[in-house]
């Protein structure tokens, strides 16, 4: 539960506190897809965040035991929030996060449970009856979501401890197509609200951040860049800038121009007696 | 000494071990730390500190897990 009251009108510069943590930077950075794990660990640094996603996956028995993403992974810095990732149903994905818990030694779990393996875009009635076990079993649910601000009220209702609508498809870099939405969620919801997937270059976290967004969490954005350090670098200062201008109350838009120089004492002006 | 052999499903592929076999034993046999790992028997998670005394029964089926990169 948040301590305050979300009033986009009059935006508060409040710290972000998600469950029991609080986390000073806003950008959240998933660790797939890198092509290295030194590349992934200089990319997180860059980014400035705090807080990286972890998927759960079967070991692989016949493998000889390799490189391990947890060495590449600094614990002081990071939270490892795992995620339910490629979960089809809230069954599975349930079990997943209990596992992450195991794993990850938290009770912070990113859910997700998919309807579609073309879009993967969210199963809402899935996503909904897996979020109501979790956060009855102790877990702080950060729970991916579409864009629909109805099933972000419920998702809420249900004791989610945020919210995480979708830009666009995951991986897409599609950016945020459906600002209206997102904007309604965040006059709909109290809970954080962080935009997670589809962000595909600096300007779309900017774009979320400048709504009134919480927080983004990215992960192809940065990975799939050709120079990713220099991406995370650009997201993390896009994320900076979209968060500053929210809070600095910008100009509204205007149909017709309104100059910027004083329209008196222009020279070589007519000026008419009386005027 | 009570010796016979189980089979197990771990990770979706049938797996024959000699029993007892507690998890703590299927791991060293399987050649995984027992660290960064976790470990679910029939669905039911298997705690850390529950490894050495879980005993494993013919036809359990065991998903063995870890942390990797993901969005």
């Amino acid at each position: 539960m948040t301590d305050y009251f979300r009033n986009p009108a009059k935006p508060e510069d409040r710290p972000l506190v998600i469950g029991d943590e609080q986390f000073a930077s806003r950008l959240f950075v998933g660790t797939g897809k890198y092509e290295t794990y030194q590349l992934m660990a200089d990319a997180l640094e860059a980014s400035g965040t705090q807080c990286v996603t972890v998927a759960v996956r079967r070991l692989d028995l016949d493998a000889p035991a390799g490189e391990r993403l947890l060495d590449y992974l600094d614990r002081d810095r990071y939270r490892l929030l795992p995620n339910t990732a490629g979960c089809f149903s809230a069954d599975d994905a349930i079990r997943a996060a209990r596992l992450g818990r195991e794993l990850g030694l938290s009770n912070q779990v990113k859910l997700e449970v998919l309807g579609d393996k073309k879009t993967l875009l969210p199963d809402p009635v899935g996503t909904l009856q897996a979020a109501k076990v979790l956060v009855d079993e102790g877990f702080q649910v950060l729970c991916y979501t579409s864009d629909d601000p109805i099933v972000a009220k419920q998702l809420e209702d249900a004791g989610v401890a945020a919210v995480m609508p979708a830009g666009s498809p995951i991986g897409s870099g599609q950016g945020i197509n459906n600002p209206l939405n997102l904007s309604l969620i965040l006059e709909t919801v109290q809970c954080p609200v962080l935009v997670d997937a589809g962000v595909g270059t600096a300007s779309d976290v900017t774009v979320a951040m400048e709504l009134g967004a919480d927080g983004v969490l990215l992960n192809t954005g940065i990975a799939g860049a050709k120079d990713p350090v220099r991406m995370a670098r650009a997201m993390k200062a896009a994320c900076e800038a979209g968060r500053d201008a929210f809070l600095s109350g910008r100009i509204a838009t205007r149909r017709y121009a309104t100059a910027s120089s004083p329209v008196q004492g222009v020279i070589g002006s007519v000026v008419i007696a009386g005027e | 000494m009570d010796k016979r052999r189980i089979e197990l499903l771990i990770n979706g592929k049938p797996r024959g071990f000699a029993a007892p076999l507690s998890v703590t034993m299927l791991l060293e046999a399987l050649g995984l730390p027992d660290r960064g790992v976790a470990v679910e028997r029939n669905r039911e998670i298997v705690k850390r500190d529950r490894f050495g005394d879980t005993w494993l029964d013919e036809g359990d089926a065991l998903e063995i897990v870890t942390l990797v990169g993901g969005g």
